[in-house]
């Protein structure tokens, strides 16, 4: 099941030229672009893992773009996005955050319903993949 | 740029003049030739560059390969010669042709690349680089990266990292050293890799007495000051005997004459009694040269530029 988080998630997965053209304008609107990586798809999981510092003080999106193939290298297996984080005033939080690489295979979520009293129910999703630990979850 | 060739229809021949005529390239070109005095092998080697580009944009017209040309470039000269200054204006030439996609330059020298313990380097020169990606990466006096007389040196890992950026990055980056000849050479004998790599060697020569007062005179026009004639013949004899004397530095030498001169002019005008105008405000008189150490021979203990400075306001 592919994993729907973020920008982009509907479509097909950007090509690095795409990927270029959205941090460049990240960039030009002075918004600092990070790299991100996790291998644990819950939609809750909000904060991965940050490959190296923000990236504020680029002008062009080549750096980031190197940075994201020295990523790819290391943790090509996982899922990583990059995120652009607007510091201005009244802003101050993320403007954009998308998914750039992901697993070769997304096992997805499983649907636990727990019975309550009253015939109540519970929900929680899973990952299929978070029954591996940490670092063996894909491939 | 469009590919008509793509689209099955390529032209059988095109104007290369026309091509040219229709960008701001020349004026550009006319512009530089304008503002830099002399450099007249710099000046070719951009103009070289620059046919290169419409070569290249016309055989993409036509449908034949095209690459990107390696741009990486050594500037080696006397001091003074203005190899900083052209190194600061090659970014925005090279944007203008299109080789680089922005108009900056991050001017580093070794504190900016070397680390100062071991695993700090690397981080640093990679920071440096991803900053410079899309411009002009300049790094001054480039031989002080190599430390021949300390083998664990940290400068070996800076210029590791920078040779295997420049060979892969070619179309990101654009790398200009710059430093003195001589050291330059040095440099590149330990570094063989750099040598090759580096597609442009441009010499700058030092500059004859005719382009220094040229050149003097163009500071002065820049901050709205102008020679009185008797000032300007003076300037000539300056100009000769400056050259006889150690360190001297070409334009920079020309540039702290410059800036005594208008303390002395300073000075003059404060201690004359009476209105002064725009013309007076305006104007380096004789006066304001002739007390110069280098007119009057005064032997100075100092060898620094500056120490110059010191003595010619004790003699003022």
């Amino acid at each position: 099941m592919r994993v729907t988080q973020g920008a982009f998630s509907f479509l097909p997965d950007l090509t690095d030229r795409q990927i270029t053209a959205q941090v460049q304008y990240c960039l030009d609107h002075g918004w600092a672009v990070n790299i991100e990586f996790t291998d644990d798809p819950h939609p809750r999981n909000t904060y991965w893992e940050m490959w190296g510092l923000p990236m504020f003080d680029l002008p062009d999106a080549a750096g980031v773009m190197a940075e994201l193939a020295a990523c790819r290298k290391i943790y090509g297996d996982r899922y990583i996005r990059l995120s652009a984080f607007d510091s201005t005033a009244g802003w101050e939080s993320l403007r954009l955050s998308f998914i750039v690489n992901r697993p070769a295979e997304e096992p997805g979520f499983r649907l636990d319903r727990a019975e309550q009293g009253g015939r109540r129910i519970a929900y929680t999703t899973r990952a299929y993949a978070t029954d591996r630990p940490e670092g063996t979850r894909y491939g | 740029m469009a590919d008509p060739a793509a689209e099955g229809h390529a032209p059988d021949r095109l104007d290369l003049a026309a091509l040219y005529a229709e960008s701001e390239i020349g004026q550009m070109l006319a512009a530089l030739d304008d503002d830099l005095v002399g450099l007249l092998p710099v000046k070719r080697r951009i103009r070289e560059i620059t046919a290169h580009l419409f070569v290249t944009r016309a055989r993409q017209m036509m449908g034949l390969a095209t690459g990107t040309p390696t741009l990486h470039m050594a500037f080696t000269g006397n001091p003074g010669t203005g190899k900083t200054t052209l190194a600061l204006r090659m970014a925005s030439i090279l944007h203008k042709l299109g080789f680089i996609r922005r108009d900056h330059v991050i001017s580093v020298t070794r504190g900016d690349l070397v680390g100062q313990y071991i695993g700090h380097t690397a981080p640093k020169t990679k920071e440096v680089l991803k900053k410079a990606m899309g411009g002009v990466l300049f790094i001054d006096e480039a031989y002080y990266l190599h430390r021949p007389e300390n083998e664990r040196d940290y400068g070996q890992e800076a210029i590791e990292i920078l040779l295997q950026v420049m060979e892969n990055q070619r179309e990101d980056l654009v790398v200009i050293l710059a430093g003195y000849q001589d050291r330059i050479d040095t440099f590149f004998e330990s570094n063989p890799g750099f040598r090759s790599r580096i597609a442009h060697h441009i010499e700058f020569p030092d500059f004859s007495d005719d382009e220094l007062l040229a050149i003097t005179c163009k500071m002065l026009e820049d901050s709205q000051y102008r020679f009185s004639p008797q000032a300007l013949g003076l300037l000539r004899h300056y100009i000769a005997a400056r050259r006889q004397q150690p360190n001297f530095a070409n334009a920079r030498s020309m540039r702290n004459a410059f800036d005594r001169m208008r303390l002395r002019q300073s000075l003059r005008l404060f201690e004359t009694p009476g209105l002064v105008d725009r013309t007076a405000l305006a104007t380096i008189e004789a006066a304001d040269i002739s007390p110069s150490r280098v007119l009057t021979g005064l032997k100075s203990g100092s060898q620094e530029e500056h120490g110059d400075h010191h003595d010619t306001e004790e003699a003022a």
